[in-house]
């Protein structure tokens, strides 16, 4: 126990050092990519063409495929964004902000998209791309919080500053996830109740495919932020010797 | 870990604690206002007012559209499971509009028993399934209540 604590805690510290990072992640990311493409082409495959239709969606059920994976990392890239806010203002991690501001843009990305596919399966499904429903309402709240973490952060022209103010954003933001989660059981809305997490309402020949697809955007996901974490490594690191030796 | 970082960390955990609680008691507050409808209960009780744009969502009652022949003009009950309230409506219905399945319905309330819908949207559950699976489960409930009726005949035939 006191030996994997112990290998925890350096790992954590290597994890902190920009030069560990950039060095270890270059051998990572073929590797990662390799298994998300894989996972993209029977998730696709399945999701698109090989599961059924739906008894009364028709085809219109596969938007789900993209939706609800697109829903799962816009509300875990946030918690992870706030942990990161936490990371970096006790411990001082200069990473911990890095990775924090690499998550951003990203999560943003997959909010606009978990609303986007939403209404297109909003519009034949309900008959209106959008109401402003408890569930609807946050998720949009949840986009505005990545785009005020970016305007806030890119606001001022002192770098600590910057980290530090986002950073407190990030973290009182992170209260909006659990609402989005909940609303729906919390109150009545035009969204449905849970699925994903409830036992039999996804049938198994849509449930796998979804699953499948979940892990893609995952990967996905950990892929752009270790290439957007790399570039913010070379933007702070610039003068530091290790980059340019890398980099020459 | 040192003493100024778990310092540090426990400020922000109660921070984070204190405004948690603020915005659970907000939304405690708010409460029913953040509902999208009324249930036909609310509705029965007089909990929505009369005459102003509100939404109501329910179960369409099963045998209770009406649909007039000259013109898109419809009309059809909703229910909660408790209480049943009847909507009338002049547009064209969603796809997904069928006896038995969810709606909501925007419009004003003539009284606490009817709505003039403007809108009526279609509410989608929470399952998802193919058509083969929803005829089987279809089927094996009909045979259920075609069993059930067969045993209470029975029974009858025994007394």
């Amino acid at each position: 126990m006191a030996n994997s604590s112990k290998s925890f805690w350096r790992w954590f510290h290597q994890l902190g050092s920009p030069k560990w990072f950039y060095q270890k992640s270059a051998k990572w990311l073929p590797w990662l990519w390799a298994i998300t493409a894989i996972l993209f082409v029977f998730g696709l495959y399945f999701s698109l063409y090989a599961s059924p239709v739906d008894y009364q969606q028709g085809n219109s059920v596969r938007i789900m495929y993209i939706h609800v994976p697109a829903a799962v990392l816009s509300m875990v890239g946030y918690l992870a964004m706030a942990v990161c806010a936490v990371i970096g203002l006790v411990w001082k991690m200069k990473m911990s902000f890095m990775a924090m501001r690499a998550i951003a843009p990203i999560g943003a990305v997959f909010t606009f998209i978990c609303l986007f596919t939403g209404s297109m399966w909003g519009i034949p499904t309900w008959g209106t791309w959008w109401e402003w429903d408890a569930r609807m309402t946050s998720e949009l709240v949840l986009l505005f919080l990545y785009l005020g973490f970016i305007a806030l952060h890119s606001s001022f022209s002192d770098r600590n500053k910057a980290d530090r103010s986002a950073a407190i954003l990030a973290i009182v933001g992170a209260i909006n996830v659990p609402i989005i989660y909940g609303s729906v059981k919390w109150w009545n809305t035009l969204h449905q109740a849970y699925s994903v997490t409830k036992k039999g309402a996804i049938d198994p020949q849509m449930q796998t495919p979804l699953f499948i697809m979940i892990g893609a955007f995952y990967l996905l996901f950990v892929i752009l932020v270790i290439v957007r974490l790399r570039l913010e490594v070379i933007n702070r690191e610039t003068k530091s010797k290790w980059l340019q030796e890398e980099l020459a | 870990m040192k003493a100024h970082r778990k310092k540090k960390l426990i400020t922000i955990l109660s921070a984070l604690a204190l405004l948690s609680t603020a915005v659970a008691l907000l939304l405690y507050a708010i409460g029913d206002y953040a509902d999208a409808f009324y249930e036909p209960t609310r509705v029965v009780k007089g909990d929505a007012p009369l005459n102003k744009t509100i939404r109501v969502g329910g179960l369409v009652t099963l045998g209770s559209v009406k649909r007039a022949k000259d013109s898109l003009y419809v009309e059809f009950d909703i229910t909660d499971n408790q209480e049943v309230i009847t909507i009338t409506y002049d547009k064209s219905l969603p796809d997904l509009f069928r006896e038995g399945q969810g709606i909501m319905a925007e419009g004003k309330l003539v009284d606490n028993k009817t709505l003039e819908a403007t809108k009526v949207l279609a509410k989608h559950d929470e399952k998802y399934m193919p058509p083969e699976i929803a005829d089987t489960l279809k089927k094996s409930h009909k045979e259920g209540v075609e069993k059930m009726k067969q045993e209470k005949n029975n029974e009858k035939g025994d007394y």
